[in-house]
């Protein structure tokens, strides 16, 4: 029992880490890649160029 | 007179035709057969609801004009605004309804005798009635309107099916019906906030698949290439709320013919999944689907875009991300694992950085355009609900560390917390979307009156800071009453005691929360108004520049 919970808190700690940075750093390459600059600034203004 | 052109009944008609039938046959034997009255009379109005729909479904089709409506007209799109206006109009209802239900039980808990000595009006059925009106029947109505506005408008499309929405936003209020009776009749599961019984559980499933169907549809077919970030906020709500539910409601029923039902989970794990649930409706019903709001009509009302699109896209997958985990913060000191609730702990401080990172991005939206805080009221409430959410996103993860917490827990300074989120956040927030939404359906240029929405802000924004500074008081007050000691080492005071040091907090609590009811009923006035009010007559005396600036 012991062990098992000591294996799962050690994975649970270290593979959580990883894998929460791991998305981390990949939704903020993806925001702040250079080339997506232009579609992100066309996205913004989505709301306000609706026609009516 | 129009020549009626033959038309074979669609797939969606006849699906839809085809299963309430048969369910509604199902209703009626269940009706027919059981013991239990309240579970009989549901089935009674399920049955008949579902007829009803049938009968409108063949109404429809054998109507003369029965050609299903075009998806683009002159190569714009035909959105679809009937269901947007019908779940406006019940926001504005049940808000009203969710808010005087919530004055009740304030003047109850300082006022006892006003529970009536009957069982329907006692506090504890009335104190669910409340909640699930404000946040399942008011909040998710406005979520239904808003999201079925934003998605169909930032797409560039028509929302799809001719009966599917309809049957979305009609099915959703019929649930709130059920599990609103049900609680006045005694049914509950006794679930926070999960409260409606298996029937209304399953009802709520099957309207909630086909809710996400439609908005899933409308993305699919979109014209802007883009997924603007609000409906990715939107999504988010929809698709999490549909897990937790099904997660959390995992009950069997006593028989088909009982309203009674147990849940499958056990002990302590049912706790902890009834609180992945509990903060999860916190964290996704009203703050994602809320967010959503918050990046379509701030920057739409302030006329420019949103301060940051990347930090957007970082606070989306950050917030859900993370909003998932911090559950466990409601059980400290509980039979749960400590490990599990340091875990939930940890997580609501780290939620910290996606809650300001947010605020920021909805706050810093109005730079170079401040000045409309003063000139627009609408703006300036909407602007007002998002510095309320940077305050209780504050106040929540102080409140979940667990020396904190021993204080809090089970005290008003909760029930404080909660209400600056849900009066100040989500209430106004709320309020700021319906003043923009109901011109725009109706074609209006502004809200009838400008001076009332100003009325309405100041009197619910005085309401709001009568009500959490009671209960901050209260709140403290009672937890360090509950663990003070005499020099002897015994209970310094009796539970009693605690209770009679309440109530001038209740007072003002309840004084507040009538001063926010008495806003929303100047809000629902205004709204009729600038439904009925036709602006031809006014805008034939203006010169024409007025209605270009409008544009």
């Amino acid at each position: 029992m012991d062990e098992t919970y000591a294996f799962l808190a050690n994975f649970a700690q270290t593979g959580g880490l990883i894998y929460f940075m791991a998305i981390f750093a990949g939704v903020v390459i993806y925001a702040l890649w250079p080339g997506n600059k232009d579609s992100f600034e066309e996205a913004a203004h989505i709301p306000l160029r609706e026609d009516d | 007179m129009a020549v009626r052109k033959a038309r074979h009944l669609t797939l969606e008609e006849g699906g839809f035709a085809l299963s309430l039938t048969i369910l509604a046959f199902l209703c009626l034997i269940v009706a027919g057969r059981t013991y239990d009255q309240v579970l009989a009379f549901h089935a009674v109005v399920l049955t008949v609801a579902m007829l009803a729909g049938v009968f409108v479904i063949f109404r429809r089709y054998f109507d003369e004009v029965n050609q299903p409506a075009p998806l683009e007209i002159d190569d714009r799109p035909n959105y679809n605004m009937g269901p947007v206006k019908f779940s406006a109009w019940m926001a504005v209802f049940w808000g009203v309804a969710g808010f005087l239900v919530g004055c009740i039980i304030a003047f109850q808990l300082a006022y006892p005798a006003l529970n009536l000595d009957l069982p329907w009006t006692s506090f504890g059925r009335l104190r669910p009635l409340h909640t699930s009106a404000v946040i399942f029947a008011f909040g998710g109505n406005v979520l239904l309107a808003t999201s079925f506005y934003v998605v169909q408008r930032t797409c560039n499309a028509r929302m799809p099916g001719q009966i599917s929405p309809w049957f979305v936003v009609l099915g959703y209020n019929l649930f709130i019906v059920i599990a609103g009776t049900g609680y006045l009749l005694g049914v509950t599961q006794g679930k926070e906030y999960a409260e409606p019984e298996w029937y209304a559980d399953w009802m709520l499933t099957i309207v909630w698949v086909a809710y996400l169907l439609v908005f899933l549809g409308t993305i699919w077919r979109r014209r802007e290439p883009h997924i603007y970030v609000a409906n990715w906020f939107y999504l988010a709500f929809i698709v999490t709320v549909a897990v937790l539910h099904i997660f959390n409601n995992a009950s069997l029923p006593v028989s088909i013919y009982s309203s009674k039902s147990y849940i499958v989970w056990s002990g302590v794990q049912d706790a902890m999944v009834q609180w992945w649930y509990g903060h999860n409706a916190v964290g996704f019903f009203l703050t994602a689907g809320f967010l959503a709001i918050m990046y379509y009509f701030i920057p739409k009302r302030a006329e420019r875009p949103v301060y940051s699109y990347r930090l957007s896209i970082v606070h989306f997958w950050a917030l859900i991300f993370i909003y998932i985990w911090a559950g466990p913060h409601h059980l400290h000191y509980t039979a749960l694992p400590q490990w599990a609730s340091t875990l939930g702990m940890t997580f609501s401080i780290i939620l910290w950085m996606p809650s300001w990172g947010g605020m920021i991005n909805g706050l810093m939206t109005l730079s170079g355009a401040w000045d409309k805080l003063r000139t627009d009221p609408v703006l300036r409430m909407m602007v007002v609900s998002v510095a309320f959410y940077g305050m209780s996103t504050f106040e929540g993860p102080v409140m979940s560390i667990r020396a904190v917490n021993s204080l809090s827990h089970y005290t008003d300074w909760t029930i404080g917390h909660v209400h600056a989120g849900a009066l100040g956040w989500v209430g106004y927030i709320s309020f700021g979307a319906l003043y923009c939404l109901i011109p725009w359906l109706y074609g209006r240029r502004n809200v009838y009156s400008l001076k009332l929405v100003d009325w309405h802000f100041w009197i619910s924004t005085l309401g709001i800071v009568l009500y959490i500074c009671a209960m901050w008081v209260s709140g403290i007050m009672q937890g360090l009453m509950w663990r003070a000691y005499d020099s002897l080492g015994f209970l310094e005071y009796s539970f009693i005691e605690t209770v009679d040091a309440m109530h001038p907090y209740y007072v003002i609590r309840a004084i507040g929360g009538t001063m926010f009811l008495i806003g929303a009923l100047i809000m629902v006035y205004n709204l009729i108004m600038t439904a009925l009010h036709s602006e031809e007559a006014e805008s034939a005396s203006e010169p024409n520049s007025g209605l270009v600036a409008a544009e």
